[in-house]
């Protein structure tokens, strides 16, 4: 992030064991694949998870890169493949998303949140301020006798004002709905890609909620 | 009486007269719609049904056969038109399947996978319409409706045959109202029923909620399209 302090490394900046060079020799020829969160709950990269033994047979044709298995912040190396989970909602997000874009060929949104906004989306007929006031001032939650307090720094995403879908922000190329979309139909469009077929989600696995 | 009539290029028999969209249900022509019920006056507010008469563009539950007709459903220009339509309904309210105690026994969401809509090409509006939980029976949540007026026309006061459900208003300030004092005299059956026939879950049976587990929802036991084939409706 641009107001990252000078002293701070971000993890993917941290330096790391050389892998085996004949492992990293063939990772290297494979078709990169990455997957990131925006706002969302990370429901559609457990479906990721989800395609279990799916994920197996791809294996020898795709590397994932960045996603929740390697846990790095950023895209080492140019993927053909992102997934991205999750709406926008603040200047991380758009930042991340950016990112994905100009390192990642096809861009696929994941879930009713990449798609449309999902959840987070329904503060999206409140004000940000009311949304603030609910959450921090007038919060039932709040602990008695300590004054309320609207989180504010510079280490702190700003929130935008509305939630956005992905493709309101950038060029997304693939679209798949759902909360979360079946293991099975993140397979189906992952591996239509690796295989070279126009993707096709059969209605039957079609889902938005 | 029957006349000849050319469906996709095929020619079939058909009654002059019948609702063009169940012609093609009957004939295995799937035709999505979201306010029409068949056995009931056609509403033609959804314009879903959309298919080229004659090369004209028009509603197919608005159409009765007559001799001659020369109907196209299937192009991909006319699919493309109908799958439109789909995403604009769900940009103009707040259709948020994930929320929703309809998801699974939506006609929208049915019809969504059916036109095979993943996202919508029109900018999502958000729009805000506050919620009418004042009668005892029934939640309106006025941000999912989609002005099909199913609940208005069908959906009346059993003794004096007023309507309940009506719509204030007209384009963007449009709203779904009903009349409380005639919603609490509903019986039990004629709630169910309006929920039913609402294809959005704008019309909300309190006594419901989540009542069904995924999986086990209507659409997901049978199809809304295989529905249709069969010629059954909604009810």
């Amino acid at each position: 992030m641009s107001n990252v302090l000078k002293d701070e490394i971000a993890s993917h900046e941290l330096p790391a064991t050389p892998m085996d060079p004949a492992i990293m020799a063939k990772r290297e020829e494979k078709i990169q694949v990455a997957m990131i969160g925006l706002c969302g709950c990370w429901g559609c990269t457990l479906s990721f998870l989800d395609m279990d033994a799916g994920l197996l047979s791809l294996l020898d044709k795709i590397n994932i890169s960045r996603a929740s298995i390697t846990d790095i912040k950023r895209i080492p190396k140019r993927c053909a493949i992102g997934f991205v989970e999750g709406g926008v909602a603040n200047d991380e997000n758009i930042e991340t998303l950016e990112h994905f874009r100009e390192n990642c060929d096809i861009l696929i949104s994941v879930g009713a949140c990449a798609v449309w906004g999902g959840v987070p989306a329904m503060r999206n007929d409140v004000e940000l301020e009311a949304c603030f006031k609910e959450a921090y001032i007038d919060s039932p939650t709040a602990v008695p006798g300590i004054k309320p307090v609207i989180p504010f720094h510079e280490d702190l995403p700003l929130i935008t004002s509305k939630v956005y879908p992905c493709h309101e922000v950038v060029k997304m190329d693939y679209f798949l709905p759902g909360c979360p979309p079946e293991g099975e139909a993140i397979f189906k469009v992952l591996d239509d890609l690796v295989n070279g077929r126009e993707i096709d989600l059969p209605t039957s696995i079609n889902r938005y909620d | 009486m029957k006349t000849e009539i050319t469906l996709d290029g095929k020619k079939i028999q058909a009654l002059i007269g019948k609702p063009l969209i169940d012609v093609a249900s009957d004939h295995g022509v799937y035709i999505p719609s979201l306010c029409y019920m068949r056995g009931k006056p056609c509403l033609g507010t959804c314009r879903v049904c959309s298919v080229r008469v004659n090369g004209h563009v028009m509603a197919s539950c608005t159409v009765p056969v007559y001799e001659g007709m020369e109907v196209e459903v299937d192009t991909p220009d006319l699919v493309d038109m109908r799958k439109a339509l789909v995403e604009f309904l769900f940009v103009e309210g707040n259709h948020n399947c994930p929320s929703c105690e309809k998801s699974g026994r939506c006609e929208l969401q049915a019809v969504g996978y059916e036109t095979g809509m993943m996202v919508s090409r029109f900018p999502y509006r958000f729009p805000v319409r506050t919620r009418d939980h004042a009668s005892k029976y029934i939640w309106l949540e006025r941000d999912r409706c989609i002005f099909c007026q199913r609940c208005v026309e069908f959906i009346r006061d059993e003794e004096t045959g007023q309507k309940i459900f009506s719509i204030d208003k007209r384009s963007t300030h449009a709203s779904i109202e009903i009349d409380v004092k005639l919603a609490d005299k509903m019986t039990p059956k004629q709630v169910k029923r309006a929920a039913d026939i609402c294809p959005v879950g704008c019309i909300i049976d309190k006594d419901l909620g989540f009542n069904k587990p995924i999986g086990e929802r209507k659409y997901e036991i049978k199809s809304i399209k295989e529905r249709i084939l069969k010629g059954k409706t909604n009810e």
